[in-house]
C-alpha cells in the first residue's frame, strides 16, 4: 500500500487549535479548546458524550462555525482571512477550497445513495475548486477512484450502489472518497459506531494503514483499544474541556485526572486485555 | 400440521405427465424414506425416544411444491369480472351513448385542434410553472428572511384564491390598468410600452394563470422534495469542496425528485384537465370546442365522452412517463429495481412457454 502524498509529511496537515468556542443556543458545547495535532500525527479524541468531540472535528472543516478563537492548518487560519486587524470571513469558493485538503469520513457514511461507490468517489475531485492543482476529468478521476477503491479492497464493487454494500464496505467507499482530494488531514467523525462489530476491523484496518501515510489523522471514536495501537496523542475530553491529553500508554495506564480515570474504568473492560 | 401432506411425492428417475399422484400419508412418508432419515438431522436424533411419525427428518429436496389453493380468490375474481363485464355490455348496447356520434368527431379537425391547445397550455404552463416553482422553492429555503416572505406570501396568495377568479382577473387586467409598460421606477424612462388589452390576449391570460397557480403549488411540492434530503448528504458534499450549485443538482435533486415526482405528476394530470377552466375566456382548447359542438348538434353526452376520452389518454400517456421517469430516480434507492411491465411480460411468457418446461413452479402454474 503506497502512499500517494506529493509534499514530505513534515510540512503538510499541521492543525492547530486555539481557545476555540461554541454555543449552540444557550449551552456552550465548546469551552475554550486548544490542541495541536503535528504534521502525520495521529490524535485520538475519546469522551463521553456530548462531550463537544464531534463538533471540534466539525470546526476543523468549517462544518460548524467557531464563536471565539481560531483554527489554523499549516499556519493558515480555516475560513478567515487576516487583513490589517480584522478577521474577514472567506467567501464560500474559499472555503471550498479549504475542505479539499481535509477530508471527513462520518459516523453515518454520508455516501451519496443515487451514484455508485466509483460515482462517489470521482464526484469531488473533478467539480471541487482546489488550491494549487487543477481538477481532474472524468477518466483521470475515474482511474483514480479505482486505485483507492483498490486500496481500501472494493476495486470490484465499484459499479455497486451503497446500499448493496455492507456497512463496513459502505464506510471504506466513504474513507475512498475523502482520499480522492489527496486531504493533508483526514478527520473521522467515529467511523465505526453506525457498524456491527463483526464489520468494525474491516473499517480499523483501513484506517490503521492510513496512520502509517503520513497523513494527519484526527479520530473520534469509542474504540479504545485501536485508540492506544494507532493514536499518539490521546485526548481526553469532557463537557466541552480537554481534560487531559498524552500518549496513549501514559492516559490509558496511568491518567492524572480523577474524570479520565472514571471513564476509562467504565469503557475500557478490565477483561479484554486492550 | 405436518407439511408433508400438502405436497405430493415425485421420483425423479421417473418423470411421468403430471397426473395427480395421490399424497402419501403422513406415516408413510418417514417409513419410505427411512434411509434420508439417518443422514444429518442430529436435532432430530437428539430428541429421546420420540414417536418416530413426529420426526420431521425427511429430505424434501426432491419433493415437487403444489402451491396452497385459494378457493376465495376464485370467487373474488369471478365477481369482480361479472361487474366488470356488466359495465361494458351496458357501454357497448346502450344506445344513448352514442358511439357513432363519438367515433365521428373524435378525430374530427376542430377537436383534434382544440386537443393540440389543451395540450399546448398544459406544456407551456407546466414547464414555467415547476420552473417559477422550483425557483419559489429555492427561496423559500434561502437564508434571506426578505426571500423568504416574497414566496411564502405568493403561494399563500395564488393558493388562496380560485383559478376561475385568477383567470378572469388576468383578462381584466386592462380594466385595472391600461397600461402595461417597462422602465425604471419612479422616473419618466420608459422602454416599452403597450395597451394591456392588446398584450393580454386569451392565451396570454390562460397561460399566466394557469403558470402562476401551478407555480404556487409546485414550490411546496419541490420544497418538500429537498427538505425530505437527508442533512447528512449535503454536509458530505460541502465537506468534500463540492460548490453549492453542483451540491443542490447533483446531490439534493436526484435525491429529492423520488419524492417529488409521484405528486408532481398528480399535479401535471390535474393540470391537463384544469386546463378546461380557460372556456370561461372562452378559448377554444378541447373542453370549450365540444361545448360550441354539443351547443350546436345538442348531442351532449357523447361529445362530453369525446374530451374525456382525449383526457384519459393523455393521462394514460403520462402515467406511462411517470412509471419510467420514477424508475429512473430510483436509482440507488433500491437494491434492485423492479421488472418493467415489459420485462415483466417477458418472463412471464419465457417461463411459461410449453417447450420450456422443467422445475417445480413452471407445473404449478401453468394448471
Amino acid at each position: 500500500m503506497s502512499t500517494t502524498l506529493e509534499a514530505p509529511a513534515s510540512t503538510r496537515g499541521l492543525v492547530e487549535i486555539t481557545k476555540v468556542r461554541k454555543s449552540f443556543g444557550t449551552t456552550e458545547v465548546l469551552k475554550g479548546i486548544s490542541l495541536t495535532v503535528e504534521p502525520g500525527g495521529v490524535a485520538v479524541i475519546v469522551g463521553p458524550s456530548g462531550s463537544g468531540k464531534s463538533t471540534l472535528l466539525r470546526t476543523i472543516n468549517h462544518l460548524e462555525k467557531v464563536d471565539a478563537g481560531f483554527i489554523a492548518i499549516d499556519g493558515q487560519l480555516v475560513g478567515y482571512r487576516v487583513k490589517g486587524n480584522k478577521l474577514h470571513e472567506l467567501p464560500e469558493r474559499d472555503i471550498l477550497k479549504q475542505r479539499t485538503e481535509i477530508g471527513m469520513v462520518f459516523q453515518n457514511f454520508n455516501l451519496f445513495p443515487h451514484l455508485t461507490a466509483l460515482e462517489n468517489v470521482t464526484e469531488a475531485p473533478v467539480v471541487a475548486p482546489r488550491p494549487e492543482k487543477a481538477r481532474l476529468s472524468q477518466a483521470e478521476a475515474r482511474e483514480r477512484g479505482l486505485e483507492l477503491l483498490g486500496r481500501v479492497g472494493l476495486r470490484e464493487r465499484a459499479g455497486a450502489y451503497p446500499r448493496q454494500l455492507s456497512g463496513g464496505q459502505q464506510q471504506r467507499v466513504a474513507i475512498a472518497r475523502a482520499l480522492a482530494l489527496d486531504p493533508k488531514i483526514l478527520l473521522f467523525d467515529e467511523p465505526t459506531s453506525a457498524l456491527d462489530p463483526e464489520l468494525v476491523n474491516e473499517v480499523l484496518d483501513v484506517i490503521r494503514e492510513l496512520a502509517k501515510s503520513g497523513t494527519t489523522l484526527i479520530i473520534v471514536t469509542h474504540e479504545m483499544g485501536f485508540a492506544r495501537d494507532v493514536a499518539d496523542t490521546v485526548v481526553f475530553m469532557d463537557q466541552g474541556q480537554i481534560v487531559e491529553q498524552g500518549k496513549p500508554q501514559d492516559i490509558f495506564t496511568n491518567p492524572q485526572e480523577e474524570r479520565t480515570r472514571s471513564f476509562f474504568s467504565k469503557v475500557i473492560e478490565p477483561a479484554f486485555n486492550i | 400440521m405436518s407439511s408433508a401432506a400438502t405436497r405430493t411425492a415425485q421420483s425423479p428417475a421417473e418423470k411421468p405427465a403430471p397426473t395427480e399422484t395421490p399424497s402419501p400419508t403422513e406415516a408413510q412418508a418417514p417409513e419410505s424414506q427411512a434411509a434420508a432419515a439417518q443422514t444429518g438431522e442430529t436435532q432430530a436424533a437428539a430428541v429421546p425416544a420420540g414417536p418416530a411419525d413426529l420426526r420431521a427428518a425427511v429430505d424434501y429436496a426432491d419433493y415437487r411444491l403444489v402451491p396452497a389453493r385459494r378457493p376465495w380468490r376464485w370467487v373474488g375474481t369471478v365477481l369482480v369480472a361479472l361487474g366488470v363485464a356488466a359495465v361494458a355490455w351496458s357501454l357497448a348496447t346502450n344506445p344513448r351513448w352514442e358511439w357513432g356520434v363519438v367515433a365521428q368527431w373524435f378525430t374530427a379537425k376542430s377537436v383534434v385542434n382544440g386537443l393540440v391547445e389543451t395540450l399546448k397550455l398544459t406544456a407551456i404552463s407546466g414547464v414555467l410553472g415547476f420552473i417559477l416553482g422550483f425557483i419559489l422553492a429555492l427561496m423559500r429555503l434561502s437564508a434571506s428572511p426578505l426571500l423568504v416572505s416574497v414566496s411564502w406570501t405568493f403561494s399563500w396568495i395564488f393558493r388562496s384564491t380560485p383559478l376561475l377568479v385568477q383567470m378572469l382577473l388576468w383578462y381584466n387586467l386592462g380594466y385595472l390598468y391600461e397600461k402595461i409598460s417597462l422602465g425604471i421606477p419612479f422616473t419618466d424612462i420608459r422602454f416599452f410600452e403597450a395597451q394591456t388589452t392588446t398584450l393580454i390576449s386569451q392565451f396570454a391570460a390562460a397561460v399566466l394563470g394557469l403558470t402562476l397557480n401551478q407555480a404556487a403549488y409546485s414550490a411546496e411540492i419541490i420544497r418538500g422534495g429537498i427538505l425530505s434530503v437527508d442533512q447528512g448528504q449535503l454536509e458530505a458534499a460541502a465537506a468534500l469542496g463540492i460548490p453549492a450549485w453542483r451540491r443542490s443538482t447533483r446531490i439534493v435533486l436526484p435525491q429529492a425528485m423520488r419524492a417529488i415526482l409521484p405528486t408532481a405528476f398528480n399535479e401535471i394530470i390535474g393540470l391537463v384537465k384544469g386546463t378546461s377552466i380557460v372556456y370561461v375566456l372562452a378559448y377554444s382548447e378541447l373542453f370549450y370546442t365540444v361545448q360550441v359542438i354539443y351547443n350546436r348538434t345538442q348531442q351532449v353526452l357523447p361529445l362530453l365522452l369525446v374530451a374525456t376520452l382525449w383526457y384519459v389518454v393523455i393521462t394514460s400517456v403520462l402515467s406511462v412517463f411517470q412509471y419510467y421517469i420514477e424508475r429512473h430516480y430510483s436509482k440507488g434507492a433500491v437494491r434492485t429495481l423492479p421488472l418493467t411491465p415489459l420485462q415483466k411480460a417477458r418472463k412471464f411468457f419465457a417461463t411459461h412457454a410449453p417447450a420450456s418446461t422443467t422445475g417445480p413452479a413452471n407445473t404449478a402454474g401453468r394448471k
